[in-house]
């Protein structure tokens, strides 16, 4: 090595060395920890003692599989996941097509309009929600009585708390993949609608042979990105519903936090996160593995 | 226009008009619902618009429940990690983008790599961790997961990229110091970037629930969003004074955002465009 290339390395390293040392001691080895932790039986008297420590190899996962309540929370999440992370990416492409499109004039004031509830604290939208969603008092069950539609208890009924909650995200996230996708659309050259409006293209065919295939990259960073926040659904439940009614928006990360924050059992709660990680890993590969075949 | 595009226009704007109605009602309502007197948000069929304007529940809030407490909380923090991540995010970015060095690429490629690790896995040890450190309940233990982070050297990495590195050899020509260069050269260059990453920081912390949910347990430390769901237990039924809590933690943030979206979303476009 010469002088100056030692010069460069250690300089390097000294720029890289608090950023490193941080997320090495308040990332990483939290997370290896977590891992330890999930095959003990770390309670509420280890956290006073360490001595009452016990390693319990897989037992905590093997817990995990056999509680039903795991399972409802294994239901919900997916049913948010699934559902809500679709809808919001279509609403998102949606709300980008509109406002992208070449007839509409001051397309930066809709744009500022429908990201707006992104950069909302979710806490406070999530009280003003559950006001919304109030059986008698609420802004959407007077919306739909115009309509004719009976009063629904959105938050009181298990089977419209989670898709009460789906909407109340779709409309709170929607604004920032819109904004991945508009850069997404103005990234396509023009000369390809022309020619494809020369063939005599409509469109539907325009956008199914046009916009949806150059969109590729951005469909799946915005995919990814949404199933990634979307498996970690904690505040929406623990505001507006706390897991209820009979458990049907207990999210895993809900249950991580009561039985990790609430009961203090953490090795049971760092296997419930870990399960929670792995399932994200699987997701993404997934992901990752249809984008491929399908550009092949 | 031409009578061809009218149709197609008058279909559009009806579409963006219903979703600028369906994005704002929400918002709007809060704010109405937050001027009415006691009790008027809880009427049959629900009131689109206050009988009288009043103050009391933003009175209320900032008299009996401390509310100018949690507000200043909520900023200081979020300033701090601002400040405190950009330094050190910046620093690591530089280095990530204009050094060459062993391994360089594979450390970048691993940091990378870790985003998918979802933050609540680290969570629980980082609380022992924390505890140990005698750190639960005080700011610093708030501050530290956040001082930094993987996104941000991502985008400092991203954006210096760009920049040629004769500018940085011709101040090594003059002898500058590493340090030097950084701080009066390199700085200077990020603003724009620097600009959006402070706002993404300091929102990601104003808005955050959990961690703070997690390490804050004297309520005199709270902030706006841990304050405000608290509140809830306690006021569920006055709806006019929670709607008025929800205000003043959401205004705040959604005027910066108004007064600072260009960079925002430049920095949304630049994340999205390399990921």
């Amino acid at each position: 090595m010469t002088g100056f290339e030692r010069h460069v390395t250690f300089s390097a390293w000294a720029f890289l060395a608090p950023a490193l040392l941080l997320i090495g001691v308040f990332f990483f080895l939290p997370v290896l920890a977590a891992l330890l932790l999930s095959f003990t039986d770390f309670d509420i008297y280890a956290l006073g003692d360490l001595d009452r420590l016990r390693f319990i190899g897989l037992d905590n996962y093997r817990q995990l599989l056999q509680s039903s309540l795991f399972w409802t929370a294994l239901g919900n999440t997916f049913y948010f996941v699934i559902v809500g992370g679709p809808l919001s990416v279509a609403v998102s492409l949606g709300a980008a097509l509109l406002v992208n499109a070449r007839l509409i004039r001051f397309p930066g004031l809709f744009r500022t309009a429908f990201f707006l509830p992104v950069v909302t604290t979710l806490v406070a939208v999530a009280v003003v929600w559950r006001y919304l969603y109030h059986p008698r008092y609420g802004l959407l069950n007077y919306g739909l009585s115009l309509l004719g539609v009976e009063p629904i208890d959105w938050l009181g009924d298990p089977d419209w708390a989670m898709p009460a909650m789906i909407l109340m995200a779709v409309w709170k996230n929607f604004g920032f993949n819109m904004i991945i996708f508009i850069a997404g659309l103005q990234n396509i050259p023009t000369q390809l609608y022309e020619a494809a409006r020369i063939d005599g293209a409509d469109a539907w065919a325009q956008f199914r042979h046009i916009t949806l295939p150059l969109l590729g990259p951005t469909f799946l960073f915005v995919a990814l990105m949404t199933m990634i926040g979307y498996f970690q659904v904690f505040a929406e439940p623990y505001v507006m519903t706390q897991g209820g009614p009979a458990n049907r928006t207990l999210s895993i990360v809900l249950l991580m936090y009561e039985e990790g924050f609430r009961w203090w059992n953490m090795g049971y709660a760092s296997a419930a996160a870990f399960v929670l990680f792995v399932l994200i890993l699987a997701g993404t590969m997934l992901q990752l593995k249809l984008r491929r075949r399908e550009s092949l | 226009m031409n009578p061809r595009s009218f149709l197609p226009a008058v279909l559009l704007y009806s579409l963006l008009i219903l979703g600028l109605l369906l994005a704002l009602t929400p918002l709007w309502w809060m704010i109405v619902a937050s001027l009415m007197p006691p009790g008027e948000a809880n009427s049959v069929p629900p009131r689109l618009w206050p009988s009288t304007v009043t103050f009391e529940h933003y009175a209320a809030l900032f008299t009996r429940l401390d509310l100018a407490r949690y507000l200043l909380n909520s900023t200081l923090l979020a300033s701090a990690v601002t400040v405190i991540s950009l330094l050190i995010n910046s620093m690591a970015g530089y280095a990530f983008a204009k050094f060459r060095f062993r391994g360089r690429d594979r450390l970048f490629q691993g940091l990378l790599a870790a985003l998918v690790i979802p933050a609540q896995v680290a969570m629980l040890p980082l609380f022992l961790l924390l505890k140990q450190l005698g750190l639960i309940n005080t700011y610093g233990g708030v501050i530290i997961p956040g001082m930094a982070s993987i996104f941000g050297i991502f985008l400092i990495r991203q954006y210096l990229l760009a920049i040629p590195d004769s500018l940085l050899d011709a101040a090594r020509m003059d002898g500058a110091g590493e340090f030097r260069i950084y701080w009066s050269l390199v700085l200077p260059l990020c603003r724009p970037i620097l600009v959006t990453l402070a706002i993404f920081t300091f929102m990601g912390a104003w808005n955050d629930f959990m961690w703070p949910l997690i390490v804050l347990t004297d309520s005199s430390l709270y902030t706006l969003p841990v304050a405000l769901a608290n509140l809830l237990g306690e006021h569920v039924q006055d709806t006019e004074l929670m709607m008025a809590g929800s205000v003043l933690t959401v205004l705040p943030i959604m005027l910066l955002f108004v007064v600072l979206q260009k960079y925002y979303i430049a920095g949304i476009m630049l994340g999205g465009m390399k990921g």
